[in-house]
């Protein structure tokens, strides 16, 4: 869509917490009403308030843009009104819940896309999200929680944001806020305790926002010439971070149901290590053509998830799939290749264990890296 | 009052802040104030001399013990606060030296002896002043502090919080450090990841002892821990700096191991202390471990030590590729149910 292009991007600023109740929107509302108050054009785009006392009175005095009401199958739904905040053209807008998923029908599937659209249009975001719902952490979270979270912002959504911070909260401070009935009605409550707020689980996931806010703020800010004091220390623009022997990350995709998991943790490595990543999926000659649809929707469909977290995929065909997988890597100097550990079953495991065996035989120039299922220890 | 049931009452509780100006005090007195609406009993008993306007709103409702003043410096009034026994007692600020002929020589054993008596504190504190981060917040700011509190004392905190805002929300930051405005914004990132970094050792050391304390097993955190299997036959050198390299940057645990073999020839015997001492280097915990079975010595120390990460060298000149049995790498894959399993050439 031919657009105008605005001359500056919006600034994003995320408030990251690791459960309901830390105080993530009650913090940003608070910066709210400094900014309001110090005379920037902010408005309120979506904020929840659950009904807790304390939130409702921090956003009193703030312009709020109605909802837009969407039915859908019979119910009424409060969705954001971004062509509203569009129209009034706000310096900064405060979006709650950044992962939520909006109502069949309202133009965008996912809040943060909307998001994105108020960014386009230069206008500045603050938004909320919890630890829990970045995408390359969904497995990390399952495996403590038991819960396996839909609602998920791509990491590079993330990424986006000039600037994260932590709203944190003991974990006995939010279970006791909770057990006052502060966060939720207390049927919800007694389940939340019994389920998400379990002391180690909160212990846990409060470790994860801590390191993850962390790595946020080294791959923005911290270079090493801030150790550096001599005079031209002070160079213009931004010094470079250390670079890491640029690492480039391959993936390995097959149909399986481990995959997703496999993908969410190249996508963190690659973050981590700042490197490049590629997936691909393998064909012998000939197999695509005979493909029955089902198996090609669903490599279709893991491919696209790869895609969406910004991963460049490809499909290959060859003779052999260790000889074309790796002639790729070698062709893209990939550094690491990501397989799936191949689970039990004897005949499979085989066939697995043997293409291990190939490829590790193979790339003997380059790191492979077998991805186990962390959830099954 | 009563609080609801099942709530657990803590004893010291920190607040702790990357740089003056993040708001520890603010933070910490908003708390004062809703413990007081839901009617604890609560007195303030030391305060930092910079007070914001909101601070002084907030002082207003709420009750303050003032310290003595002993040769200029303030101190907090253990006894006054000990007769007048409030649930809960407020103190700003825990990296002071108390002067010569004080009840304490150190404010944070003044805390402790409170906490001790069944008072509740909240207090807060700058990283800056933690004696064990002194260098390295020194090495960022060029400042020197000479009143600091051990480590310790935070590990012993039931509680504590960081308190994150970005750079450019610091109170009276340019006049904090000095120097341009992007040096000024870099220099608090660094501090601030070095606060977050340490909450988050904290937190996870909470988490083991929780854990222990339960009997319960082992549990997913979000630390990385890499473990390199060392061997006489491999140069480990470049698999010892990759580990290096995710170690430092997951900020995650580094550890190696040897599987001790019988009869070393001395060129291997060389080999092998070479690879140790790089992997002791690179800040390694080393274990030298007895066991008749390879795979299953490494698997079992790499479950002990919860291990997510697992790097092999393999060696292509050596017949390791045993098809029908499976080498070591192939039952290494089959056993390590869990972990990854990362193979490196050599």
């Amino acid at each position: 869509m031919p657009e105008p292009t605005p001359k500056r991007r919006g600034r994003l600023k995320v408030y990251l917490g690791y459960a309901a109740g830390v105080g993530k929107t009650y913090q940003m509302l608070a910066d709210a009403q400094e900014l309001a108050h110090s005379g920037v054009d902010i408005v309120v785009g979506y904020f929840e308030s659950h009904g807790r006392s304390d939130t409702i009175l921090r956003a009193q005095g703030l312009e709020v843009i109605p909802r837009r009401q969407m039915e859908y199958r019979g119910a009424i739904f409060d969705e954001m009104d971004v062509d509203a905040i569009l129209r009034r053209e706000p310096r900064v807008c405060l979006v709650d819940e950044l992962a939520h998923t909006n109502v069949p029908g309202s133009g965008r599937e996912k809040r943060w896309e909307d998001v994105l659209a108020l960014l386009e249009h230069g206008i500045d975001v603050l938004t909320t999200v919890n630890i829990q719902h970045v995408e390359s952490l969904n497995d990390q979270v399952w495996h403590l929680t038991g819960i396996r979270v839909r609602e998920t912002v791509p990491d590079w959504v993330i990424k986006e944001a000039a600037e994260v911070v932590m709203v944190d909260a003991t974990p006995q401070a939010l279970i006791n806020r909770l057990l006052r009935g502060a966060v939720y009605a207390p049927e919800k409550a007694r389940r939340a305790l019994e389920n998400f707020f379990k002391e180690s689980t909160l212990v846990a996931l409060r470790e994860m926002a801590l390191r993850e806010t962390a790595h946020e703020v080294e791959v923005r800010h911290v270079t090493p010439a801030i150790f550096d004091d001599s005079p031209d220390g002070d160079q213009a623009g931004a010094p470079e971070r250390p670079a890491a022997p640029s690492a480039r990350i391959l993936v390995y995709l097959t149909v399986d149901s481990s995959t997703p998991l496999l993908i969410r943790r190249a996508r963190r490595v690659a973050d981590y290590l700042e490197a490049e990543c590629y997936a691909v999926v393998v064909y012998r000659e000939g197999e695509l053509a005979r493909l029955p649809a089902d198996r090609r929707a669903e490599t279709e469909r893991l491919l696209n998830f790869a895609r969406n977290l910004h991963i460049e995929t490809r499909t290959l065909e060859g003779s052999d799939v260790a000889n074309t997988l790796v002639d790729f890597a070698r062709l893209q100097h990939i550094t690491r290749i990501f397989v799936a550990r191949p689970r039990y079953g004897r005949w499979r495991w085989f066939l697995a264990r043997n293409l291990i065996h190939r490829i590790v035989r193979k790339a003997s120039d380059m790191e492979v890296v077998v991805v186990a299922d962390r959830g099954a220890r | 009052m009563a609080e609801a049931p099942g709530s657990r009452r803590e004893r010291l509780k920190i607040f702790l802040g990357y740089a003056s100006g993040v708001g520890k005090s603010f933070r910490m007195l908003d708390e004062a104030r809703r413990r007081h609406e839901r009617g604890q009993d609560v007195v303030v008993g030391a305060m930092q001399p910079q007070r914001s306007p909101d601070m002084e709103e907030l002082l207003k409702s709420l009750e303050v013990i003032p310290p003595q003043i002993v040769d200029g410096v303030p101190v907090v009034d253990v006894q006054a606060i000990l007769r007048r026994r409030p649930r809960v007692c407020v103190i700003d600020g825990l990296a002071y030296n108390n002067p010569p002929g004080s009840r304490h020589p150190y404010r944070w054993q003044d805390v402790q002896e409170l906490v001790d008596s069944g008072i509740t504190v909240i207090a807060s504190v700058n990283l800056q002043y933690i004696e064990e981060e002194r260098d390295k917040v020194e090495a960022i700011t060029g400042k020197h502090v000479t009143q600091t509190i051990p480590k310790a004392f935070l590990y012993g905190a039931d509680e504590i919080v960081v308190v994150d805002v970005s750079p450019d929300s610091v109170a009276g930051r340019a006049a904090e450090t000095g120097g341009s405005e992007e040096k000024v914004a870099q220099r608090l990132s660094s501090l601030r990841e070095l606060a977050l970094l340490l909450t988050a050792d904290i937190v996870d050391r909470q988490l083991e002892t929780y854990l222990e304390a339960r009997g319960m097993d082992q549990l997913w955190g979000a630390h990385e821990r890499f473990l390199v299997c060392v061997t006489p036959r491999t140069n480990a050198s470049q698999m010892i700096a990759a580990a290096k390299r995710s170690a430092d940057r997951f900020h995650g645990e580094l550890y190696a191991a040897y599987v001790e073999q019988p009869e070393l020839s001395p060129r291997d015997r060389e080999a092998l202390d070479a690879n140790l001492a790089a992997a002791r280097e690179a800040g390694a915990k080393i274990e030298m471990l007895g066991g008749e079975d390879f795979v299953a010595t490494i698997v079992d120390y790499a479950r002990s030590q919860r291990i997510t990460q697992i790097l092999i060298g393999h060696s292509l000149r050596h017949n390791w590729w045993d098809r029908l049995r499976g080498g070591p790498i192939d039952r290494l894959i089959a056993a390590a149910e869990g972990m990854d399993l990362r193979v490196f050439p050599h």
